[in-house]
């Protein structure tokens, strides 16, 4: 299939993993970003094609991971009211808040669909005007400009009953407050839907200021090779900058409409991630003139949740401080069917990839 | 287990299984292991005996409706047991409302199916339920057939020894991609139809030729990767499959690379696994193939002794990974 199969060559990958273990010559730690590299890697075997030397740990990438409980507990209690119908990312609802998760509401008659964009779950708002239609609005700088589009045609159309409960998250901040702690990590394979969004010199800061190397890369098994490569390159040279590997969608401005629709529906805002606490200006919410489509402004609703599990290690596994395998509760008590930390529960999530493709060497 | 029935119990995977060795494996005293038709001896002869509900959405899609289904998902019940499918009951729930021409365009096409297959239509049931009370229509079949005793072996797959060869006979995943477009859940059209079939002949022909077929199952929920994990279970031993040799089509692929599903994971209702000896694995692939329903067929792994009984997937780009038991649907991925 062309755009698949000439970056999942077999001799070109055999090519790139015998020049990465050729090039090794200590230990090195590198944050796989996002929760779609991580997939990526384990889907295909990657670290199986690597020397032992080269670790890969999973960071804040994947979007359901990190959203807080007290957003699943809000999402859970909309559901819960008669004339609401939930609209949702697939993925979203198998994330244990701390009393239920949405798809146990669905289980008990809530309604709640699973969605592939915002702009259906405004279709979904149009043929139900007698329902309030919430959207849960995930994701990070890729998905966000999906919800703007959404939130001015809805605006367009004066549509009255279609809401956003926003967790929208830009990356950044995340990856600041872990390299602020002082995690050790060699090199970030960096995010590359957001980077074709964002431009990639957002990320300029993390070589400048932290000294460490940047590359962002896209999704096929040749793309994270070729990165593992280029930051292997850059520590072995002692010279951290951002390169782009992934090219074909990348560039150092990124794509500038989108950017103007992100500014003109959100604002940023102090957010709360899983596993990290509020990290400031990390979110976005919708600006004031869009108001009349803020879930919490037109339908507000308290919460009461308990504190996560504390047993659970999400939020060191998250900064890449520590691996799933050492859990208390990995693979025993949390599995899949019966997730307790959100990083068991998207495909994405560091904890159910490692659970599914247990990595084999 | 949860109080409520989820959708997740009905998806083939882990809480599939232990909804039914809970439930009605202990009230009804059957014995392990479950093969997909019950084996019974009576008056000096083997039969096999099936039962299978139909719930889809929709009723017609691409490929087939749910009466075609109904007849061949029984059908290939009765021939992976090794058995010539013979006798079939067909049992309807209907929801209030219904239309007639509908039932009638179902009901022929079961007929039509069920000739096809060589087997009769015997008996059946109808109901008729309120408004709201069922979705539309829903099918159950059972279906009897006669076992040779030369074949008593294959349900259980006791004689599959290390070495012996796995073979498909075709691209896997057709069937969950044509229906999850024609529930209109993709925002995007495909050209995939589903693989829906009977596929007894084709076993047939190759049972006929070949004395060292050591097991087969149809590859219906929880797709290839759920029933190699049972077996891997079931025969206390290992599998290593190699991507590259299982076919999916370009339009399969493409979906589920959009959507992040694997097509390993996804329903078939015309595809089978057959594991056997490594010496007669060639002769199993040209048959196969020598018919329509097996044209690309392919030997894509093999048994190994491993007690953990891991499924391991040899990846396309030379990466290794396990292949585990589905867990609960696919669920589309955010990004």
């Amino acid at each position: 299939m062309k755009f698949i199969d000439e970056y999942r060559d077999k001799d070109l990958i055999e090519n790139l993993s015998s020049q990465i273990n050729k090039s090794v010559i200590h230990d090195y730690t590198f944050m796989e970003v996002c929760g779609g590299h991580t997939a990526a890697i384990h889907r295909f075997g990657i670290p199986s094609l690597l020397s032992e030397k080269i670790r890969l740990i999973s960071g804040p990438g994947c979007p359901v991971c990190v959203t807080g409980t007290d957003f699943i507990d809000k999402a859970v209690t909309y559901s819960e009211m008669e004339d609401v119908i939930i609209t949702t990312f697939g993925d979203l609802v198998r994330v244990p808040g701390s009393a239920s998760s949405l798809e146990k509401k669905r289980v008990k008659g809530a309604d709640i669909r699973v969605v592939f964009s915002g702009l259906e779950a405004l279709e979904i708002a149009r043929a139900n005007p007698d329902k309030k239609i919430i959207f849960l609005a995930i994701g990070f700088e890729t998905t966000a400009p999906g919800t703007a589009v959404t939130v001015k045609q809805a605006d367009k159309e004066d549509i009255n009953n279609f809401f956003v409960l926003s967790a929208h998250k830009i990356m950044p901040p995340a990856m600041e407050a872990i390299v602020s702690e002082g995690v050790n990590i060699d090199g970030f394979i960096c995010p590359g839907h957001v980077a074709a969004i964002t431009g990639s010199s957002i990320f300029g800061f993390i070589p400048e200021k932290y000294k460490i190397g940047c590359v962002i890369t896209g999704f096929e098994p040749t793309d994270l090779l070729q990165s593992i490569l280029m930051l292997i390159t850059q520590v072995n040279n002692s010279s951290p900058f951002v390169e782009i590997q992934y090219k074909r969608a990348v560039t150092v401005k990124g794509n500038t409409i989108a950017q103007k629709d992100l500014k003109e529906v959100f604002e940023p805002c102090d957010a709360i991630w899983r596993g990290f606490g509020v990290i400031p200006s990390s979110g976005l919410r919708l600006q004031n003139n869009y108001g009349k489509f803020n879930a919490d402004i037109q339908v507000p609703v308290s919460i009461d949740y308990k504190e996560d599990d504390s047993r659970c290690i999400c939020g060191e596994i998250l900064r890449g401080m520590k691996t799933p395998e050492q859990c208390p509760l990995f693979a025993n008590i949390c599995v899949p069917e019966n997730p307790v930390g959100a990083c068991m529960v998207s495909n994405e999530g560091s904890c159910n990839t490692w659970y599914k493709y247990k990595i084999v060497r | 287990m949860n109080d409520l029935i989820s959708l997740n119990h009905g998806s083939g995977g882990k809480q599939t299984h232990e909804l039914i060795k809970k439930v009605f494996v202990k009230k009804f005293g059957m014995t392990e292991p479950l093969t997909d038709s019950a084996i019974l001896k009576e008056m000096g002869k083997t039969l096999v005996f099936t039962t299978d509900s139909y719930v889809i959405d929709p009723l017609f899609f691409p490929g087939g409706n749910i009466g075609k289904l109904a007849i061949c998902g029984t059908v290939n019940d009765l021939a992976v047991s090794g058995a010539e499918p013979k006798y079939i009951a067909a049992s309807f729930i209907i929801e209030e409302g219904f239309p007639v021409n509908d039932l009638v365009t179902i009901a022929e096409s079961m007929a039509d199916e069920a000739t096809n297959a060589g087997v009769k239509i015997v008996t059946g049931d109808t109901k008729v339920v309120e408004k709201g009370k069922c979705d539309r229509l829903f099918i159950t079949t059972s279906g009897t057939g006669i076992l040779d005793y030369s074949q008593e072996h294959i349900s259980t797959g006791k004689r599959i020894k290390p070495g012996d060869k796995l073979i498909i006979n075709g691209p896997l995943g057709n069937h969950s991609i044509a229906v999850a477009g024609a529930r209109n859940k993709l925002s995007f059209t495909t050209p995939v139809t589903s693989d829906c079939a009977s596929l007894n002949h084709l076993i047939e022909g190759v049972l006929k030729s070949c004395k060292e077929i050591h097991f087969m199952r149809d590859l219906t929920r929880g797709g290839l990767a759920g029933v190699m994990n049972e077996l891997a279970g079931m025969i206390n031993s290992g599998i290593i499959a190699d991507e590259a040799s299982i076919p999916v089509d370009d339009p399969v692929r493409g979906v589920c690379e959009i959507l992040g599903f694997d097509p390993l994971y996804l329903a078939n209702e015309g595809k089978l696994l057959i594991v056997t000896s490594a010496e007669e694995a060639e002769k199993v692939l040209e048959i196969l193939r020598s018919d329509a329903l097996g044209a690309f067929s392919s030997i894509f792994g093999e048994i190994v002794p491993d007690k953990r009984n891991l499924v391991v997937l040899n990846t396309s780009v030379g990466g290794k990974r396990i292949l585990d038991m589905p867990s609960g649907a696919q669920l589309p991925r955010i990004c």
